[in-house]
């Protein structure tokens, strides 16, 4: 396939990591930031090509993971309305919420459905003017231009029974958390590439001059991440602290400036609270005043709703890089890929699942014997 | 409810069907039809008889006597609930000719009689149950199996999907065939018989409407005269396994579980169809975990591998067959794999489905 296979070539990836493993002289932990680059690292195996002294801390970029426990709870309680149409990505119909997830929902009766683009759930209400048709907006800057599109072609074509339950969360102020925090252990970051390619990087030299620390922005294939980590170890290794773009075949320092401004119209910015981190101030996405009509939050009054993490989890620490999973005394007991407490064990790429299935420190039980 | 005689099976064309005189007063399906009456009656004596046992005019009754061949027989279940009840490639009818066989098949026994149940909704139209029996029926044919037995209920309309499917089927097995997956053993090597992952995107994508420059077309095939070919060339093939639901990573995970050996596949080696692999890019599934409906794994000693390669290659149904794998001593228990970039990864069995992936 053009654009994948020539960025998945295995002699050039040994290349690089040659070039990378020649240049490393000292441990360093780099964070990459998107639930992508953690997916293709595991998938491809690249951790294994780089030299011991690098290690990879995943960040918090998997949509799935950071959405806090009270959005889910707040979708549960709108999916489980009569009459709505609830939709959303699919892998958000795992994750668990306080007693539940979506597809328990689901099998109780309520019509959740799985669609791959948000204006699926504006024609969906369309379709049906006489039921309330619901979205679940979720994730970073990049799935969130078609959010906004979808919230602003419905406020135009006066869907009033299209709403969209909005957890928008923003990835340079969680660098800047990330930064800050008193134990962060992160020299460098894999910027993601994606959320560039909406947003540009017109917002990370100002990081990487704050807090000292060199940003490449990074795509997701093999060869992508390889060359993400290359010129981060190079910087690292020469003392410097800039922002790259690694993925220039997409990146603009730009971005995408028609989306920036419908952004910037549909949404305001406001602090979020991220899974197993908390809340990190004007780190989020909320519906703007003019496209309140049209927000889930107060069409269903679940702004009551308010839901405690697990006490026991401490994937905040994971992700921070802090400890190791199998650190924590809920690991493989009380927190399992099929039980999750939290947003690491949650993700099949969080860094909990991961360590859990490499270790395989509890057999899953198989499901039935018929095939 | 009624049974079928033996029959030598005829040739009969979807296309020459046209809807018999009592059948045309109900252009779908009424409670009736699954009523017992003559509703019933003229369902079984208009369609299904001339389609599974054309000529066939013995009387019908409660169950149908068998003679079967030799000692060991092998028998199998499965039910079909597949959505879109026709897709490129297939309908459920052939569908669950092709399910049930190839999972005797799978145990090396050669599949002799099948039976049908069928559960329709009220409102299913007449000429699309026509078409999926008749694609039924040509399966059958195609994988030399008869149809002995059937029965037939229907649901009031929303209590079920079109159509529901269970075919039952047996076979007979002969005394030195051991095929089984403990069998598996270390220094065996892995094949599969074609590309992966066909079945489940041409379904995919006709239900989600995607569209590709070339079409996805399901692999739903009999595997029965592909796994006779490969055993004439190779008589002690250890294990087989037609990797349906769950995809070639389940079965695999299964088979190094049940035998406790690890299991080393080559992903660079696994046979993708460009199609699939973009459609599984674009929804950020895995080909590994999606399903096959006309592909079998085969586990087989070393000194097997090639005269079974080119045995599956020669074969119609095996012409994109690889070696993708061996079972080692690592890892027991476990399916690793050596990616393209020569690193290794861990591939475990998902919880549920796979569900495609927001980033």
């Amino acid at each position: 396939m053009k654009y994948l296979t020539e960025f998945r070539d295995g002699e050039i990836a040994q290349r690089i990591a040659t070039e990378i493993r020649q240049v490393t002289t000292q441990p360093w932990a780099i964070m990459e930031v998107c639930g992508g680059q953690t997916h293709s690292i595991m998938r491809n195996g690249i951790d294994q090509l780089l030299p011991p002294e690098i290690e990879l801390i995943h960040g918090p970029g998997c949509p799935v993971c950071v959405t806090p426990l009270e959005v889910i709870d707040k979708a549960l309680a709108i999916a489980a309305t009569p009459g709505v149409i609830f939709c959303s990505f699919g892998d958000m119909l795992r994750v668990p919420g306080s007693d539940r997830d979506l597809f328990r929902v689901k099998s109780e009766g309520g019509d959740v459905r799985v669609v791959y683009s948000p204006l699926d759930a504006v024609s969906l209400a369309r379709q049906h003017p006489n039921r309330q048709v619901v979205f679940f907006g979720i994730g970073f800057e990049t799935t969130a231009p078609a959010n906004a599109m979808a919230v602003h072609v419905a406020k135009r074509e006066k869907l009033r029974n299209f709403s969209m339950l909005v957890s928008h969360v923003l990835v340079p102020p969680a660098i800047d958390a990330i930064m800050r925090s008193p134990v962060n252990r992160v020299q460098a970051f894999l910027a993601a590439g994606h959320v560039c390619s909406v947003m540009g990087f017109w917002q990370y030299p100002m990081l990487a001059s704050t807090h000292q620390v060199p940003i490449v922005i990074t795509g997701f294939e093999p060869l992508d991440v390889l060359e993400g980590i290359r010129r981060t170890i190079a910087q690292l290794e020469r003392g410097q602290h800039t922002v790259e773009n690694a993925y220039a075949r997409v990146v603009t320092f730009d971005g995408n400036r028609p989306a920036q401004e419908l952004l910037e119209q549909v949404f305001t910015v406001s602090d979020r609270a991220w899974r197993g981190i908390g809340i990190i101030p004007n780190s989020g996405w909320r519906l703007s005043e003019a496209y309140r009509d049209h927000d889930a939050e107060y069409r269903f009054d679940v702004t009551g709703i308010h839901t405690q993490e697990s006490a026991l989890c401490r994937s905040g620490d994971v992700l921070q890089g802090t400890i190791k999973p199998t650190s924590c005394s809920a690991f493989g007991a009380q927190c399992t890929p099929r039980t999750p407490l939290g947003a690491t064990m949650v993700s099949s790429e969080g860094a909990c699942a991961a360590y859990f299935n490499y270790g395989r420190t509890v057999q899953l039980q198989r499901a039935g014997s018929a095939r | 409810m009624s049974t079928i005689a033996e029959q030598q099976p005829v040739v009969t064309s979807m296309e020459e069907w046209s809807c018999p005189l009592p059948l045309r007063d109900y252009p779908s399906i009424v409670m009736g039809h699954g009523g017992g009456g003559q509703l019933s009656a003229e369902l079984v004596t208009h369609l299904f008889r001339p389609a599974f046992a054309p000529g066939d005019t013995s009387a019908l009754t409660d169950s149908t006597v068998l003679m079967l061949p030799g000692q060991r027989i092998a028998c199998t279940t499965d039910t079909f609930v597949v959505q879109p009840l026709e897709f490129p490639g297939g309908t459920i009818g052939s569908l669950a000719v092709h399910g049930t066989v190839n999972d005797l098949a799978m145990s090396g026994a050669r599949p002799l009689v099948l039976t049908a149940g069928f559960i329709l909704e009220e409102g299913l139209p007449m000429a699309q149950l026509a078409r999926i029996v008749h694609d039924m029926a040509r399966a059958a044919r195609e994988a030399g199996v008869r149809i002995v037995c059937g029965d037939t209920k229907v649901v009031e309309r929303g209590h079920g999907d079109g159509v529901y499917i269970n075919t039952s089927g047996i076979g007979v097995l002969d005394d030195d065939v051991h095929i089984a997956p403990d069998r598996a053993t270390v220094g065996d090597v892995v094949l599969v018989s074609g590309s992966i992952g066909d079945h489940g995107m041409a379904i995919m994508s006709q239900r989600e409407g995607l569209e590709f420059e070339t079409a996805i077309i399901s692999d739903s095939a009999p595997l029965n005269g592909l796994v006779e070919a490969l055993r004439t060339a190779v008589p002690d093939v250890h294990v087989l396994r037609d990797p349906t639901r769950g995809g070639v990573a389940t079965s695999l995970n299964e088979i190094a579980a049940d035998a406790g050996v690890g299991i080393m596949l080559e992903e660079q080696a696994l046979p993708i169809r460009p199609a699939v692999r973009a459609a599984c890019e674009l929804l950020g599934l895995d080909p590994l975990f999606v399903a096959n409906e006309g592909k079998l794994l085969a586990i087989v000693p070393a000194d097997a591998a090639n005269t079974a390669l080119s045995s599956l290659r020669s074969h119609p149904l095996g012409t994109d067959a690889a070696i993708i794998g061996e079972v080692v001593t690592d890892h027991p228990g476990m399916l690793v794999a050596r990616t393209g970039l020569g690193a290794r990864r861990v591939i475990t069995m998902p919880i549920g489905e796979q569900l495609p992936r927001i980033c």
